[in-house]
């Protein structure tokens, strides 16, 4: 109650306290009385559960944001930077395949303008040519010269080609149009690969002509181990309707159709996601060799391209994981040490209250107290004088029956109006406010004082009263008057409490920031239940005997003092009460 | 049997009159005065040589009874009644030059002692005339 209290006492605080204790009040189904009972560790492992959580979602949230992003933009970069040897690989590569099938055709183009129709046609001499075009350039197959009716005129090759008829076939009628055409890869009549390259010569009306070469692709093959790749890696080329047209390590043979379709690439390297979920952790860098159906492909694996960004990625990872130990390491310690002490303060704040309770309770109870037997004490005068002039009337008669009886019963009643009067007296003296007047006091000479009160009783009861006074104590800044109050009382107590033939001891020690004033008595002991009562007004353990009102005066005033009183007590053994008070009083306590 | 005249100043006339008599009885004529105005008028009449006065009075209170007879009568002295032995009032009184108090309800014998002694302080041969 009091926390709740506390967190209220500013905007921010009730805010906080809003936040942390409703929710947590609201969570138990907490009242009032819960929160005042017991409960109350249950409450502050909410608080500081809930401190935690919001502390962990502000330092963390930023955190785990900036480490998304800069994963994500780092990650970019690194990928990048990753693809760029891969992509220069693949353009050098691409290049190549160029100046290859550049030369080719510039050769077959070079041969069908250098010569005329009838030189070509002449197959003897054509085959001359083709001799000198396969030693000088390598991978021709068979050269062929075809008229612009598509028929076959002459042939220098392998195969019996010559007056075939190409009129109606699409390549013929594509360099027909184009004027240059590059095949896809076929397998030919002895089951290697090759492809064709036709150009047109174009003489005016009646003198064109078309000269056709077949190029087998072994130099394909060449070129592409010419890149140096990684057993994890591979490269190969697929035509305009992904087939392959080179044999690839990981996805068919030449002339199997590509698993999957890539995007058409424009011209120079770049990165493709396959559309095949098998191959996601491939990556796929393409290029189209310029002129051809041909399409160069690279592929590797992710995690060796981006092995540095895996890398980083590690590293990233542990700087966040430490960070974030840290971070809970850091609001753990804190708000179990926040918490702590709101719980310090919280108790604190009790006890005072307490205290104060306490406080207006003796005072409340006092004024009362001092109402009741103000209004008592002038009957009790009254009957007092009456009963004392019976007696004197009664024993100044000479004959009278029942003299003694009635001398009796006055001398009863005076001696109740007595025992009343002590009560009220009592009562009276709980209620004193008498200002502390505050001197400088030998509490030696106050205890010789007061045990000199007690000296005679001790005599009579054989009762050994033990002094026990330092001699090194120092003088305090207190009360004579109440502190004789306070030392008689609890001697009272100690009397009260022992045998006849018993032993009470009286001790004074200084101590760091005072003094200490020990009265041990070897009597019957309290309970635990009464120990904790003993300072309540009216609580007493003496019956009619005693008012219940000596300790808890003995305790307002010791409170008065600015000191405190110490009960040790057990059960047959006896009870010692320690009063501890300071050199002076602080400013607060006297009242 | 002690022969002198006292006076007893108590708003309570049931207490006052009963102590009254109970001092006649031992041979002190007191006088009673139910208020301090009556007390003061009693007092200047006849010089009693002790008066017994209760602090708690309507009116009048003690304190100003008590200022006024050291004042007119310096041979006089006063003993206060007091509801409570160390009642602030008590301690006042015994500051204002009152001879001592006793806590009522009083035993008629200590009265009785404490007013002796009272008279005997003026009494011609005792110790410690007035100064």
């Amino acid at each position: 109650m009091m926390s709740r209290e506390f967190w209220r006492c500013s905007f921010l605080g009730r805010a906080v306290g809003e936040l942390f204790f409703d929710r947590a009040s609201g969570a138990s189904g907490g009242t009032d009385a819960e929160d005042a009972s017991p409960a109350a560790p249950g409450r502050f492992a909410v608080l500081r559960r809930n401190l935690m959580v919001v502390m962990l979602i502000v330092s963390l949230l930023p955190l785990g944001v900036i480490a998304a992003i800069s994963h994500m933009e780092s990650g970019r970069a690194l990928r990048e930077q990753g693809l760029l040897p891969l992509k220069g690989l693949v353009n050098k590569t691409k290049h190549s395949f160029e100046l290859y099938l550049a030369e080719r055709k510039s050769a077959v183009s070079f041969i069908a303008s250098a010569y005329s129709f009838e030189d070509l046609a002449d197959q003897r001499h054509l085959e001359h040519i083709f001799q000198i075009m396969s030693r000088e350039f390598g991978g021709f197959v068979d050269l062929g010269l075809i008229d612009s009716q598509g028929l076959q005129v002459s042939y220098a090759g392998p195969y019996a080609l010559k007056g075939r008829r190409y009129g109606e076939h699409e390549w013929f009628q594509e360099v027909m149009v184009m004027g240059v055409h590059v095949s896809d890869v076929f397998l030919g009549y002895r089951s290697f690969p090759h492809f064709v390259v036709a150009v047109k010569h174009d003489g005016g009306p009646g003198r064109t002509w078309v000269l056709r070469a077949t190029i087998n692709t072994t130099m394909f093959d060449d070129i592409i181990a010419s890149m140096g790749l990684d057993p994890d890696s591979d490269a190969f080329i697929i035509n305009r309707d992904g087939v392959l047209q080179t044999d690839s390590r990981f996805f068919g043979h030449i002339l199997q159709a590509f698993p999957f379709s890539l995007p058409q690439p424009r011209g120079e390297a770049e990165t493709v996601q396959a559309s095949s979920p098998a191959h996601s952790d491939m990556i796929f860098v393409t290029a189209a060799i310029s002129d051809t159906p041909f399409t160069l492909v690279l592929s590797k694996p992710e995690q060796v391209a981006m092995h540095a960004w895996d890398r980083l990625r590690s590293e990233m990872l542990a700087v966040l994981l430490v960070s974030v130990v840290l971070v809970v390491l850091g609001v753990r310690t804190l708000s179990s040490r926040l918490v702590r002490r709101i719980e310090d303060s919280d108790r604190r704040r009790e006890a005072m209250l307490h205290n104060m309770e306490h406080a207006n309770k003796l005072a409340s109870i006092g004024r009362l107290a001092a109402g009741v037997a103000h209004e008592i004490n002038n009957p009790l005068a009254i009957i007092n004088e009456k009963a004392g002039l019976m007696e004197d009337l009664v024993s100044i008669m000479d004959a009278m029956p029942y003299k003694d009886r009635f001398l009796g019963l006055t001398r009863s009643i005076i001696q109740s109006v007595e025992r009343c009067s002590n009560i009220t007296h009592r009562l009276l003296g709980f209620a004193r406010r008498m200002d502390v007047r505050l001197e400088k006091v030998d509490v030696n000479a106050v205890l010789s004082e007061v045990s000199g009160f007690l000296e005679r009783e001790a005599l009579y009861r054989n009762i050994e009263l033990r002094m026990d006074l330092s001699g090194d104590l120092p003088y305090i800044e207190s009360d004579h008057g109440q502190l004789q109050q306070v030392f008689l009382n609890i001697l009272n107590n100690a009397f009260s409490s022992v045998q006849d033939g018993g032993h009470v001891a009286v001790v004074s020690r200084p101590e760091a920031s005072g003094i200490s004033v020990a009265i041990e008595d070897n009597g019957h002991g309290m309970t635990e239940e009464v120990r904790s009562r003993i300072f309540e007004p009216f609580f007493t353990t003496k019956g009619n005997a005693g008012t219940g009102l000596g300790l808890s005066i003995t305790y307002g005033l010791v409170q008065k003092l600015g000191g405190r009183i110490d009960v040790k007590t057990q059960v047959g053994v006896g009870t010692t009460f320690t009063v501890l008070l300071p050199l002076q009083p602080s400013s607060g306590s006297v009242c | 049997m002690a022969t002198f005249t006292a006076l007893l100043i108590d708003d309570e006339t049931d207490f006052a009159t009963t102590l009254a008599e109970r001092l006649g009885m031992r041979g002190v004529e007191t006088l009673v005065a139910a208020d301090g105005y009556e007390g003061i008028e009693l007092a200047r009449e006849h010089r009693p040589p002790v008066v017994v006065l209760d602090m708690m009075m309507p009116g009048l209170g003690g304190l100003d009874v008590l200022r006024e007879i050291r004042r007119m009568l310096p041979g006089t002295e006063v003993i206060l009644l007091t509801g409570h032995g160390l009642s602030d009032k008590g301690i006042e009184g015994m500051r204002q030059g009152a001879f001592d108090f006793l806590v009522k309800p009083v035993r008629i014998e200590e009265l009785l002692e404490k007013m002796r002694e009272a008279v005997g302080k003026h009494a011609p041969g005792a110790d410690g005339g007035e100064a």
